[in-house]
């Protein structure tokens, strides 16, 4: 029998509208109780979290570790690691790796790596085409049973509508989730950099707001006609945020999350075309930021995901709009999150749901809460502990962020996966008995 | 990207090191920029072309798109500065080979260069090399992607000033694909910071970039109202391609809404100047008539951008003790 406790520390469980200082038990992998010691409990081990933060493991909707096909970048183990010092206990993995997740074979191959890694919470997204190509439908039932968690089509356009309406209408038949990133390929025009002032200025290809909102309504428009649930990843702008509002008012299932980069950063934080900052969708205006922060604390934008793109060196070093888009995100996914509690955009208990509870209910998995029976994943956060992003504090092969260098405020000192510890930052882990 | 990018380009002491875009720097580099500009001119003229400013300096025109005129006009000003001069065409072959921008550069850096002219169909790519190259090494943007062309639009603000000597009065029309031209952008920079009256760009919509107001400029979709009261029209190349891509119907409505015609110049002021930076399509953005006219003054820009280039190439070399 394996026993833990954390002790001392402040338990923040927004399923369970808990916010108290206390004791968390854990028995055999599972939450067992808050405060009531269990009959005849003796820790194994106890962790002091006095002055820290006992919450849920964080659910990241959105992450690509690289592999198979791109270990050049990063690999499972080295984002792993990342995500367990992130307090990350459950990724979901973009289907655009190579090969694509298009076949029960490369599902149940990442499985695998995820288990080689001991990070065995990953779960792949399945293409809802096969090989992303937005024309013929993946074998969708099959690639659920290798254990994707949902399907979506990356980044890559589907060829017209009647084929994503065909291919919502098969989701709904297995009561599949559609995670869907809303881009019309063709207003996209292979931009870099939202379509405002900055974009002017600096004669970068551009992509406009519309791009985003037109494909929006139109896969609203096909959740009412084919019933498939769908959630909307990475929303960038203020009129997502007004529609998808509209659409959870008119009764629609339909969810979203925002990237957390894009509560932080706009186009007027770019540095003159430095690539740390390409990221799609763009980095867009000042009251875009404004509005998806309000989507945040008002409901209508459910989940914070890191959205975490790890790249090598060579993918960011080039003239702007050549390289690859992306930020690797989970390190700084903690700390970013409190920053919006520091200026009182959102409320701990908001911040927290929107990295566990919420994603998890999207996800309809048994986690993202502390409630009793439930696989002990916890994160435990010192929230006043300051640490500089550098390559001594940094686990992720990426090191393409434009917060490099800079002081971030929160930490994650423990991170359990089914009550086993996958982190610890320092050793405050001790043996009893 | 509020940052500064003035910081690349001047050295400590404010001194012009790299020259990649008019932005960020000041009226007063500007102004030392068509000075200098000035001095070399009356020189050109005369039977012995070469000063020795850049004796046993090593120069590279890297050219990764093509272009006739402002190469040879790099390479003439670097000549007659007697520096060496060493002209690469590079095709997009070298990059499909798997080199990239920074593996050539990496290499002709390895060859003691002292400066690098670039040219680059994507934007940012004269920052970019400016950013990563050896500190001891000077890049000139020679046109980046749509996003600067700076000596151009230098050679033209010397030939604006040749002849109405004082910007402050000037209303400035610009006409055509503005979207697409980096030389607008960096012209109507310069235009701004040297303080003209006004900046009116005329096009249609397909060919403006979205929030153009922001750069500081008046829109105008009408070419016979947006002429009235201009001292200065400058006309921009119209590419062929933007027939295909559904940004405009054809080139005879291009012209018969934006050519500029005999008939039109006389909407501006009597004594306003016709440019253009070349290379013209005669008849599709502009009449020949007019081109050829006793208005345009698109040959001098020509003869003026071998001494805007050689001002701007001395300038930047100072630092290294190009110029004692």
């Amino acid at each position: 029998m394996s026993n833990l406790l954390i002790k001392n520390g402040q338990i923040i469980d927004p399923a369970n509208d808990i916010n108290q200082i206390g004791s968390l038990y854990i028995v055999n992998g599972k939450i067992n109780a808050i405060d009531n010691e269990p009959a005849g409990f003796k820790a194994n081990q106890v962790i002091d979290a006095k002055n820290q933060i006992v919450c849920p493991g964080f659910i990241d909707l959105s992450t690509r570790l690289r592999e198979p096909g791109h270990s050049r970048k990063a690999t499972f183990k080295s984002e792993t690691l990342a995500a367990a010092s992130a307090g990350v206990t459950t990724m979901c993995l973009h289907p655009d790796t190579k090969p694509v997740i298009d076949t029960a074979a490369v599902a149940e191959l990442i499985r695998e790596l995820a288990g080689k890694a001991n990070y065995p919470q990953i779960y792949p997204i399945a293409a809802l085409t096969q090989k992303l190509e937005g024309t013929e439908l993946s074998s969708m039932l099959s690639l659920k049973q290798a254990g994707c968690i949902a399907v979506g089509n990356a980044n890559q356009p589907i060829k017209n509508l009647l084929i994503l309406r065909r291919a919502m209408e098969y989701a709904a038949s297995h009561d599949l989730l559609l995670m869907f990133r809303p881009n019309d390929y063709w207003l996209g025009n292979n931009g870099c950099a939202h379509e405002g002032a900055v974009a002017t200025r600096y004669g970068l290809p551009s992509i406009p707001e519309a791009a985003e909102t037109i494909a929006l309504d139109q896969c609203l428009e096909l959740a009412e006609l084919t019933g498939c649930r769908v959630h909307f990843g990475q929303i960038s702008c203020k009129r997502s945020v007004i529609k998808i509002h509209q659409a959870m008012k008119y009764g629609m299932d339909v969810s979203a999350d925002v990237a957390i980069h894009q509560l932080h950063l706009t186009e007027n934080d770019m540095v003159p075309f430095d690539s740390a900052y390409h990221v799609l969708p763009p980095l867009r205006t000042e009251a875009d930021k404004h509005y998806l922060r309000q989507g945040l604390a008002s409901g209508t934008l459910h989940c914070i995901c890191s959205d975490h793109q790890p790249h090598d060196i060579d993918a960011k070093l080039g003239a702007f709009p050549e390289t690859e888009p992306g930020i690797s995100a989970l390190e700084t996914l903690l700390p970013l999150m409190l920053k919006l509690v520091t200026k009182h955009a959102i409320t701990m208990e908001q911040g927290i749901a929107a990295l566990s509870q919420n994603p998890a209910r999207i996800l309809r998995l048994e986690s993202g809460a502390l409630t009793p029976g439930l696989p002990a994943d916890v994160c435990i956060f010192d929230p006043e502990l300051e640490w500089q992003v550098n390559a001594d504090n940094w686990k992720s092969r990426g090191v393409n962020t434009p917060f490099w260098g800079q002081t971030m405020k929160g930490r994650v000192t423990h991170t359990l996966q089914a009550g086993q510890v996958i982190h610890a930052l320092k050793a405050t882990v001790s043996q009893e008995s | 990207m509020t940052k500064a990018i003035d910081n690349l380009q001047l050295n400590a002491e404010g001194k012009l090191k790299h020259f990649i875009t008019i932005e960020g720097l000041g009226k007063t580099l500007l102004t030392e920029i068509l000075d200098t500009a000035e001095s070399f001119v009356g020189m050109t003229d005369q039977q012995i072309k070469k000063v020795p400013l850049l004796r046993g300096k090593t120069i590279v025109n890297l050219f990764f798109e093509n272009s006739t005129r402002t190469r040879t006009t790099f390479e003439l000003a670097a000549k007659r500065l007697s520096a060496d001069v060493l002209s690469m065409s590079i095709s997009t072959s070298s990059t499909s080979k798997g080199e990239s921008l920074l593996d050539t550069i990496r290499n002709l850096e390895a060859m003691f260069v002292d400066m690098f002219v670039v040219r680059h169909g994507i934007s940012g790519a004269a920052h970019f090399i400016a950013r990563h190259t050896a500190p001891h090494i000077s890049v000139i943007n020679a046109g980046d992607g749509q996003h600067a062309h700076p000596t151009q639009a230098m050679l033209d603000m010397f030939t604006i000033r040749q002849i109405k000597k004082d910007f402050t009065a000037l209303r400035v029309a610009i006409i055509g694909d503005i979207l697409h031209s980096r030389v607008a952008r960096s012209q109507i920079q310069a235009l701004n910071t040297l303080g003209a009256a006004e900046i009116r760009v005329i096009a249609p919509k397909t060919l403006l970039p979205a929030h153009v107001e922001t750069l500081g400029v008046n829109v105008c979709h009408n070419l016979n109202e947006g002429l009235k009261d201009i001292d200065v029209i400058i006309m921009l190349r119209l590419q062929k391609e933007r027939m295909t891509s559904a940004l405009l119907p054809s080139e005879s409505e291009y012209f018969k809404c934006f050519g500029l015609t005999e008939s039109k110049l006389k909407i501006a002021k009597p004594d306003a100047i016709v440019m253009h930076p070349g290379p013209i399509n005669r008849g599709v953005e502009i009449e020949s008539s007019v081109a050829d006219g006793s208005q345009s003054v698109i040959l001098k820009q020509v003869s003026n951008g071998i001494a805007v280039r050689m001002a701007i190439m001395s300038m930047a070399m100072q630092p290294q003790g190009g110029m004692q």
